[in-house]
């Protein structure tokens, strides 16, 4: 039993934290959400670092590392706000030409039973991958009739609304779709713990300059109390997806989708809660466009939902108690 | 990162499971824990079992008379131990988790080979009087005075919240040997015993009816200046040498058996009529309980981490604190849903229509112990707060 990260895994983690505040500057990631802003050429920057190959096996192209390299590797990202279809690329990087170098954008969908239905990066992507129960299937973008929304609830992440999805062409079966959720559902969730981290730091950075009172604001346990949750969600957090992301590489100490659900969970939690938290903190300023803490929560909502939501996570981990 | 056991982890896990089969169906049926005495003969047995098997002091060192386990095989005793539904350590804990760890760091020859063995074997039970009336979360305000007289200290003072004092042997004592510096360099650790003259024991009821805790009058009570542990005036270090040891796993084994309780919750809905079915039929209760039982499932995850970093070289600022804090909020929880669950079973301390529904209620009222012992939750707050999170003290 080991569950803390290796020095490769830090320098890992590093190597993506600095390429993201270096080429992702904020300014950087606002842009992207603007009509024509996805920026291919950053996308294939960050494709060239191994981002999207990091769990395939080095002959498939990949970098040859786990599971929970991956899951570090999305930590990164989403503290970084970094934009795109990031779980979409790691996922179809082994079965769509193009998508690992980044040439190729994808988006990725978990087919709903039923009704119109809303699509995050659709609006730039050349692939519209779409995974049911029978397997995963590829859909041309160039004759899909959908519109895309005006007025994103995340401004970096845009939304097409779908009023059917087509059957498309079957690229991969059961297993592959099965192993797709279990994935997409922990790198989502990955992503989530990295937005906990960094909104909690960017909210404790303000209170400690903010002034009110002749004093700073963090010194307030009004204040203190609810950072203080902040960080406790987040490494509980941590603590389940790492889990989880161990439990897909070795299947055998644990039940694998009861630790995808509860991971889920407590990243939704997280990252709900400390983005709220970092508005708050923020004070009237935190309720601002300028100031990057709704960013934070908004990209929390899009990825909450994303291989799962909290409430058939939390019903799916009780049945699993039940026996 | 992996969570499979080594090949020698195997082994050990295997083996204790084996043993734990074999010798919890030896002991007799639980006392009711409002019987301290009986309580204190029931785990004594048990120690002594786990004692004679080489299991005593799972994770105290060789040297200390311990196992010497390695973090990891701790854990899995924790696990296993638990899993088995092997006896609770509630009299023997501040023996195990806080007197003996302390002596072994901090304690001289003579009082390591006095003390040692008597807490492994069960055959003797510790109590701890730190908190006084005026000195809860402000600990080191506190003001029970000893004055040296030769040999001796003379002690007089106040405890509050002295759990196991009815029963106990031995308490771990944090008395004032200097009041005229700043209120931490005054402090001294001492280890008194129970039957010394000058000591009244008086229970102190808890909201959930059991004399668990109790008040500690001493007028006068001469200990040995043999009986100090660590330097005169030095005690608040050694005493949070304990405190660490107490944030870090000491509320593990209790947290398994929460996980144990949640199960039973799950049986009790099951079988409990809701509406034209059962409280399982209920989503909103299921998706509390799968919520519950995610966060106890990630709080396991979140103790192997610390674990294994504090196994590397060590525990996170603020780890314990968090874990802490967290436990504390999802046991009040779980207390939460079991109160809906039974309805208006929970107006009993008893178990009603056949269902074992007094230990939820039991459960619930526990639960206050966790939000307030061993530093409340608002403390821990403050802990990473400024820490970890480095934000400015208000003063």
């Amino acid at each position: 039993m080991d569950l803390t990260t290796s020095d490769d895994q830090q320098a890992l983690q590093e190597m993506i934290s600095r390429f993201a505040a270096d080429r992702f500057d904020i300014d950087t990631v606002r842009a992207f959400g603007e009509p024509g802003g996805f920026d291919r050429a950053a996308w294939a920057e960050l494709a060239e670092l191994g981002t999207f190959g990091i769990a395939l096996p080095e002959d498939a192209g990949g970098v040859g590392l786990g599971t929970i390299d991956a899951v570090l590797v999305h930590e990164a990202l989403g503290a970084g706000l970094v934009p795109g279809p990031l779980v979409a690329a790691t996922l179809a990087a082994g079965l769509v030409d193009g998508v690992i170098d980044g040439s190729v954008v994808p988006a990725v969908l978990d087919r709903p039973a039923h009704g119109p239905v809303v699509v995050e990066h659709l609006r730039d992507a050349d692939v519209l991958l779409v995974v049911d129960g029978d397997g995963v299937s590829k859909v041309d973008t160039a004759g899909l009739a959908g519109t895309v929304l005006p007025h994103p609830t995340d401004p970096v992440t845009p939304v097409t609304l779908l009023d059917a999805v087509p059957t498309g062409e079957r690229v991969a079966g059961p297993e592959v779709a099965a192993a797709w959720r279990r994935l997409g559902s922990v790198l989502a969730s990955a992503q989530l713990v990295g937005l906990s981290e960094a909104s909690t730091a960017v909210a404790v950075d303000y209170a400690k300059e903010r002034q009110q009172f002749g004093r700073p604001i963090g010194s307030f346990q009004g204040l203190k109390h609810l950072l203080a949750d902040c960080y406790m969600r987040t490494e509980v957090a941590r603590s389940a997806v790492w889990s989880a992301g161990v439990n897909i590489d070795e299947p055998e100490p644990g039940d694998i989708d009861r630790a995808v659900a509860a991971a889920r969970l407590m990243a939704a939690r997280a990252a709900t809660e400390n983005g709220k938290t970092g508005v708050q903190v923020h004070g009237g300023m935190g309720f601002t466009w300028e100031v990057v803490a709704h960013l934070y929560l908004k990209r929390a909502w899009v990825l909450e939902t994303q291989f799962g939501n909290p409430d058939d996570a939390a019903e799916l981990v009780a049945l699993k108690v039940a026996g | 990162m992996h969570l499979r056991d080594t090949p020698e982890e195997a082994t050990f896990r295997a083996e204790l499971r084996a043993w734990l089969a074999e010798n919890v169906p030896k002991l007799p049926p639980e006392p009711d824990h409002t019987d301290w005495p009986g309580r204190r003969a029931y785990e004594s047995q048990w120690q002594r079992l786990l004692f004679d098997a080489g299991y005593a002091g799972i994770n105290w060192p060789v040297e200390g008379g311990g196992k010497g386990a390695t973090p990891g095989e701790h854990l899995i005793y924790l696990e296993e131990a638990s899993a088995a539904k092997a006896p609770e350590v509630t009299v023997g804990f501040v023996g195990q988790m806080h007197a003996g760890p302390t002596l072994i760091a901090e304690g001289t020859p003579e009082q390591k080979a006095h003390h040692l063995r008597g807490i492994l074997d069960g055959s003797h039970v510790w109590c701890q009087g730190f908190s006084e009336p005026e000195a809860g979360s402000d600990l080191a305000s506190l003001r029970t005075r000893a004055v040296r007289d030769g040999d001796h200290y003379v002690v007089t003072g106040q405890k509050i919240w002295t759990s196991n004092a009815t029963v106990a042997d031995y308490c771990e004592l944090l008395v004032r040997t200097d009041p005229d510096v700043p209120k931490h360099k005054g402090i001294t650790w001492l280890i008194m015993p129970m039957d010394l003259p000058g000591i009244e024991v008086r229970p102190l009821v808890t909201a959930h009816g059991t004399a668990e805790f109790a008040e500690l009058f001493l007028d006068e009570v001469r200990i040995p200046v043999a009986n100090r542990v660590g330097d005169e005036n030095d005690g608040w270090r050694v005493a949070n040498v304990t405190l660490s040891f107490e944030r870090g796993t000491g509320f593990v084994g209790e947290m398994l058996d929460t996980t144990n309780l949640m199960k039973e919750l799950v049986a009790i809905a099951e079988v409990t009529p809701k509406g034209a079915g059962t409280a399982w039929d209920d989503p909103g209760i299921r998706r509390e309980l799968g919520q519950i039982a995610a966060e106890l499932d990630a709080l396991w995850a979140y103790t192997k981490r610390n674990v294994s970093a504090g196994a590397k070289g060590g525990l996170p600022m603020g780890s314990g604190s968090a874990f802490k804090l967290s436990y504390a909020g999802v046991v009040q929880r779980l207390g939460d849903l079991a109160l809906r669950i039974l309805d208006r079973a929970s107006l009993a301390m008893d178990d009603v229509d056949g269902r074992p529904t007094a230990a939820q209620v039991h459960g619930r009222l526990h639960a206050f112990a966790v939000s307030l012992g061993g530093g409340t939750s608002q403390i821990q707050q403050n802990i990473i707060a400024e820490r970890v999170l480095g934000l400015p003290r208000e003063r």
